[in-house]
């Protein structure tokens, strides 16, 4: 830029800021999510691989297509539907049929942001409004979980995966539920090790809850992410689930179970504090993060599915801008101690 | 300004498009949600709603002179009742599955306020026959449009239509679409398209009056 257009950029105040933009913001959730992601791949070899450049894939091209077709520049450029992509393609199980991905790309972001208005504007979080279209068209596609660590992960893609178009998959590779499928339906309970450090089945992304903590603290560091929120939903899980060991260890798991088991991690960390859809103020991340962590228990214990974080995360979505509503602070001068 | 008047053709053509009580009015969507998962049941719905419509329309229509202003709406639904009642045992001696499967919105219906709407807004105000033709055009609108969703649904979600199965074996059902979530992502997509049809009409039109001006 020359030193005459710098001298010409006249604004109003705030002059200095802290550089912090959308596409420096995404940049960094790209670093914090590449370890998630390359243990994925490394945990579930091609099909995972697949599943993820698909789903990234399938968000940019719906984005763009749609740009495009609404007559407005595109705006794949400041990298927030990548990682809607790329989050998108986290939470599914690594052995999904790739047109299933796209299906549910398309909707993501064509429904879930699109008609909403694009970035800033979608009441809900796109990935999860596409994993929640997928699960509720293809249960069970969506419930099929592939085993991690297989041998031969690396040199063979899982027959599934490339299913054709609107054809039914047809697996190959060898399964097995996950953690919390087992909790509900079998009564046995991971041991906390093996969850945290992704040795489960799962879905691409959830299962190594370390490294996704890992890039939760890298973004909080960068000051790129409300910590209250994942905190919040942290705190809720961890009282409410010990509480009810307390009473019944049988039947429930402990605290560190339910935190590191499933979607919580990866939901609490990168979904849940999506910065549109979340609430603005303090008090209203933590009540956010309370709704979160209570429908989160109430789901996995007594619904009738084994996950709920993202039904849990897309009803509290639905609330945020409420929660915001009824807590807005006192004008000062105003109201009851206005006298 | 004198009005046009309207010929009988179009109280007939009107509710077939222009003023079509599914995708424009936006009228019936509990039927229109609730029982287009396949496209026979659509299609029932749709025949025994225009019905309901044709007659209700005719006998209001003749007793508008008699029908107190004060107790219009409780006369209306005791008519509608009347053949919702007829249609109910008709379909039931006719199928006893369709009539399973429409289960109790067949009595819904009664309350069904693209027929009372009708019946308050045309019926009340008009000669028989034009009262009949409105009701037949919109009964047929009614009809395709619960027709256009129930066949995007009974496709997607069951690989079938009216039944017979459209696809090769392994087809990959879409079970969302056989929920009630799929009829309102069906009903959202005609409309998106109904729309924007009607935008580009708009446009055209007032392009060509600025033609002519």
């Amino acid at each position: 830029m020359s030193p005459l257009k710098k001298l010409l950029e006249i604004g109003s105040s705030p002059h200095i800021s802290s550089g912090a933009s959308v596409d420096n913001i995404m940049f960094n959730v790209v670093l914090a999510l590449l370890p998630v992601t390359i243990f994925a791949v490394y945990a579930f070899g091609t099909g995972a691989a697949l599943v993820l450049a698909a789903a990234v894939l399938s968000c940019v091209l719906t984005e763009h297509v749609l740009c495009k077709f609404a007559g407005q520049p595109t705006t794949v450029g400041d990298w927030s539907v990548a990682i809607t992509g790329l989050l998108y393609g986290l939470t599914l199980p690594p052995d999904l049929p790739l047109w299933m991905v796209f299906v549910g790309g398309a909707f993501g972001v064509g429904v879930g942001k699109f008609l909403f208005g694009g970035l800033g504007m979608n009441a809900f979080n796109p990935a999860l409004v596409a994993r929640a279209f997928l699960q509720a068209a293809f249960p069970q596609a969506m419930t099929h979980w592939q085993m991690p660590f297989i041998d031969d992960r690396f040199t063979h893609i899982p027959s599934s995966v490339l299913a054709m178009p609107f054809a039914e998959p047809v697996y190959d590779a060898a399964t097995q539920a996950t953690p919390l499928a087992q909790m509900k339906f079998e009564a046995v309970f991971a041991a906390d090790a093996q969850l945290m450090y992704g040795l489960t089945t799962g879905s691409v992304g959830e299962t190594c809850g370390v490294l996704i903590l890992l890039g939760g603290i890298y973004l909080v560091a960068r000051n790129m992410m409300n910590w209250r929120i994942p905190a919040s939903i942290f705190l809720t899980v961890a009282v409410m689930t010990w509480i009810f060991q307390q009473i019944d260890p049988q039947t429930y798991p402990g605290p560190l179970f339910m935190l590191f088991s499933g979607g919580l991690m990866l939901g609490a960390v990168f979904m849940a504090t999506d910065m549109v859809a979340s609430p603005i103020t303090h008090i209203g991340c933590w009540l956010y993060g309370l709704l979160i962590g209570v429908l989160v228990v109430v789901i996995r214990f007594w619904g009738g599915m084994p996950e709920g974080v993202m039904y849990a995360i897309l009803l509290a979505n639905a609330v945020s801008p409420h929660i915001d509503n009824l807590i807005q602070p006192r004008v000062f001068g105003t109201g009851r101690k206005s006298g | 300004m004198a009005l046009k008047p309207v010929s009988p053709t179009d109280e007939f053509v009107k509710g077939l498009w222009r003023d079509n009580p599914v995708f424009i009015q936006v009228l019936g969507m509990c039927p229109a949600l609730a029982v287009s998962n396949t496209a026979i049941n659509a299609l029932a719905m749709g025949a025994a709603t225009t019905f309901v419509l044709v007659m209700a329309g005719l006998s209001v229509s003749l007793l508008r002179k008699f029908i107190p202003k004060e107790a219009r709406i409780v006369s209306y639904i005791c008519i509608i009742a009347t053949f919702v009642t007829c249609v109910d045992y008709i379909i039931m001696a006719l199928s006893i599955e369709l009539h399973r499967a429409l289960g109790a919105f067949i009595a819904l219906i009664v309350v069904n306020c693209l027929i009372l709407g009708r019946s308050e807004a045309f019926a009340s105000k008009n000669k028989p026959g034009r009262a009949m033709l409105d009701g037949l055009g919109m009964g047929v609108g009614f009809t395709f449009a619960l027709l256009f969703i129930g066949i995007v649904r009974e496709v997607l979600g069951s690989g079938t239509l009216f039944g017979v199965s459209m696809f090769p074996d392994g087809f990959q059902t879409w079970t969302i679409m056989v929920l009630p979530s799929g009829g309102f992502l069906a009903m959202a997509g005609w409309l998106l398209i109904v729309n924007w049809l009607r935008q580009k009409e708009d446009d055209a039109a007032r392009r060509a009056a600025e033609a002519e001006s």
